[in-house]
């Protein structure tokens, strides 16, 4: 177990992409940390970076305090989980579990105890003399996960490890996921471009884009407070809405309504972008006004689209049985606090 | 096969007449000059069939005796033994492993260095024989070969001195591109994420091959094997750069057929070693597809 420090870190593809571009980043011991960002945002290449299966071009890894940065592979103490969990076809599960072991030649005795011990704890014990392609995508997952625990690596990194399910596993996988890496403690990285997956799973949670991370922190602070525009449209199971305005008196005017905005001592007249999640908007007497032209309904909730004056589009998600008719008009509010003030040139949060 | 079960085959709609119309001058060829001195050589082998005298003209029915005479003959088991050699040496050791090598190491080359590589071993295959066969006769030649001038040394005659090592290096070289170029496709199938898992968990270049890249590409090396092997057994080049000298001692069984048949005239004695050699090749296929099946 360890902490991981990234300092200046560069990967550079020989095309000359810079899918890694001067990161710093510490992740603490027994951490359980979430990499996200949409497909080509560089998030895949520093895991692999950091695995060092991917040559870093300038900066420094050290694992538990030690600079691994020119490190093999093999002698970094890594132990990663692929996409698509990378089982050896040909082996059974007690064989590709106890892999790592053979490879240190270990003793027949020592591989067999390491298959027994770890399959117990993932709930494979039935199936050791099983070969993959006997088993369920979960279990399947789950022997990659006995094979990287096996190697008692300092460090435990998956690539997407949940993409790879059907949506219902998915869910259990999740849940038995967290449990796995509370109960091991073990410092655990993992990539996706899945919000809800990395607002569920993790500790804390970088949200990358080119190559860059565009916020650190908590579930909570990334999806109370987007750090800008970029991030805030990413996170959320539907879109905050972004709407572009003018700052006045400590108000903000945003599609023909005046909201009460954050104090932040704004010059009047200064360009912003207000943004709003639409869990967070419900109908109100005042605020904006607009005709409701789509209602998809999402179970509980419904989101309601308004049309506002100069064609802008506003989300808001009300209660089961309070649907609005499409055609009527709508008048909906920020809860209190609620409103998140962008600079409109830099997208930085205000 | 009666009419009937002709008309529900008949998946093309072709109708029966006009599909055999198309297959037949290649049937035709095929039974001309395949088949029938196929069924030809086996009958002359059972006669004393020669080139030149009586036999020639009148050759005389003489049972299994062409047949029982090679078990007696030691030129033919030393044939047979340089042949076992030759396709040990250089198919199923070097052509497999050279290739396989150059398939694996070439893999993480770079496009340039990979393109060049590939483009130098495939030549060594596509060009005619007799070009090949002069040209390495050039390399080994005692005086004034290239090898010779490289090593400062003008006293080895390579060919003479060591005929099969020289015709083992020969074919391997010859014949590595069939092996590279089928082991890289087959490389190409192993999913790169098992190869970067045995990477992260530590395992040795060997490890990796051993474990998890063998049992992937398990069956193409026994269908690579049975190829190289029989294209091996048969292969007549080593005629052009030794001819079977000296005095016997790079006479692998196509040559020493040869050697039967036009220089001895043999006809009869030189048609039942061919069909000695066709049995070889057959027993050594079914070998081959035995551990094919039993491991699939």
């Amino acid at each position: 177990m360890a902490a991981i420090e990234l300092t200046g870190l560069s990967t550079v593809y020989p095309n000359g992409v810079r899918a890694v571009d001067d990161l710093d980043l510490s992740i603490d011991d027994g951490e359980f940390f979430a990499l996200l960002g949409p497909s080509g945002c560089g998030k895949t290449t520093l895991l692999r970076t950091i695995a060092g299966l991917e040559r870093s071009s300038s900066g420094t890894i050290s694992l538990g305090g030690g600079d691994v940065t020119r490190t093999d592979v093999g002698k970094r103490g890594v132990a990663m989980v692929f996409q698509d969990y990378a089982l050896f076809p040909h082996m059974t599960v007690a064989q590709n579990i106890a892999y790592p072991l053979r490879v240190r030649r270990a003793s027949k005795q020592a591989q067999q105890d390491a298959a027994s011990t770890t399959s117990a704890g993932l709930g494979l014990a039935e199936l050791l003399e099983r070969r993959p392609a006997q088993l369920s995508g979960g279990q399947q997952q789950r022997v990659a996960l006995a094979r990287a625990i096996a190697m008692e690596a300092q460090v435990l990194l998956l690539d997407e490890p949940l993409s790879n399910l059907d949506a219902r596993l998915r869910l259990e996988a999740r849940t038995f996921l967290k449990r796995l890496q509370r109960e091991l403690g073990l410092t655990t990285v993992f990539v996706t471009h899945d919000q809800a997956e990395a607002l569920a799973l993790a500790d804390r949670i970088a949200v990358m884009a080119d190559g860059r991370i565009r916020q650190l922190g908590t579930p909570k602070d990334v999806f109370q407070r987007p750090a800008d525009t970029f991030v805030a449209n990413f996170i959320g199971s539907t879109p905050m809405n972004l709407l572009t305005g003018t700052a006045h008196d400590g108000f903000v005017e945003v599609a023909g309504a005046r909201l009460a905005s954050p104090d932040l001592s704004l010059a009047d007249g200064t360009k912003v972008v207000a943004g709003i999640r639409p869990e967070y908007l419900a109908p109100a007497a005042e605020g904006i006004t607009g005709t409701v032209s789509i209602v998809e309904n999402l179970g509980v909730t419904s989101l309601v689209t308004l049309e506002c004056p100069g064609d802008v589009l506003v989300g808001l998600t009300v209660p089961e049985h309070e649907e609005p008719r499409v055609g009527t008009a709508m008048t909906a509010a920020p809860a209190p606090g609620r409103l998140l003030v962008y600079d409109a040139e830099t997208t930085r949060l205000l | 096969m009666s009419a009937a079960t002709n008309r529900t085959r008949d998946t093309s709609g072709l109708g029966v007449a006009r599909a055999v119309a198309f297959v037949s001058p290649a049937l035709l060829l095929i039974g001309l000059f395949l088949v029938f001195p196929a069924l030809w050589t086996i009958y002359i082998g059972l006669t004393n069939y020669t080139l030149t005298g009586p036999a020639s003209v009148a050759p005389a029915f003489v049972g299994l005796e062409n047949f029982l005479g090679a078990l007696d003959d030691a030129l033919f088991g030393n044939a047979l033994w340089l042949t076992l050699v030759f396709v040990l040496g250089s198919a199923v050791l070097g052509q497999n492993l050279l290739g396989f090598g150059l398939a694996w190491v070439l893999r993480s080359a770079k496009p340039v260095v990979r393109r060049v590589v590939e483009a130098l071993v495939l030549l060594a295959w596509i060009l005619p024989s007799v070009v090949v066969a002069y040209l390495w006769t050039a390399v080994l030649d005692r005086d004034g070969g290239t090898l010779n001038a490289l090593l400062g040394n003008e006293s080895t005659a390579w060919l003479v001195e060591y005929p099969m090592a020289s015709l083992i290096v020969f074919n391997t070289w010859r014949g590595t591109a069939f092996s590279m170029m089928l082991y890289s496709s087959a490389l190409a199938a192993v999913p790169p994420s098992q190869l970067e898992t045995a990477r992260t968990v530590g395992a040795s270049g060997w490890q990796t091959v051993r474990d998890i890249v063998f049992p992937h590409i398990r069956g193409h090396v026994l269908t690579n094997t049975l190829l190289i092997s029989l294209w091996t057994a048969n292969d007549f080049t080593p005629f052009l750069l030794t001819a079977g000298g000296p005095n016997h001692e790079s006479e692998t069984l196509p040559v020493f057929i040869y050697q039967q048949a036009i220089t001895n005239g043999e006809l009869g004695y030189s048609a039942a070693i061919s069909f000695l050699l066709l049995i070889v090749n057959l027993v050594v296929a079914l070998l081959y597809l035995l551990l094919l099946r039993r491991r699939s």
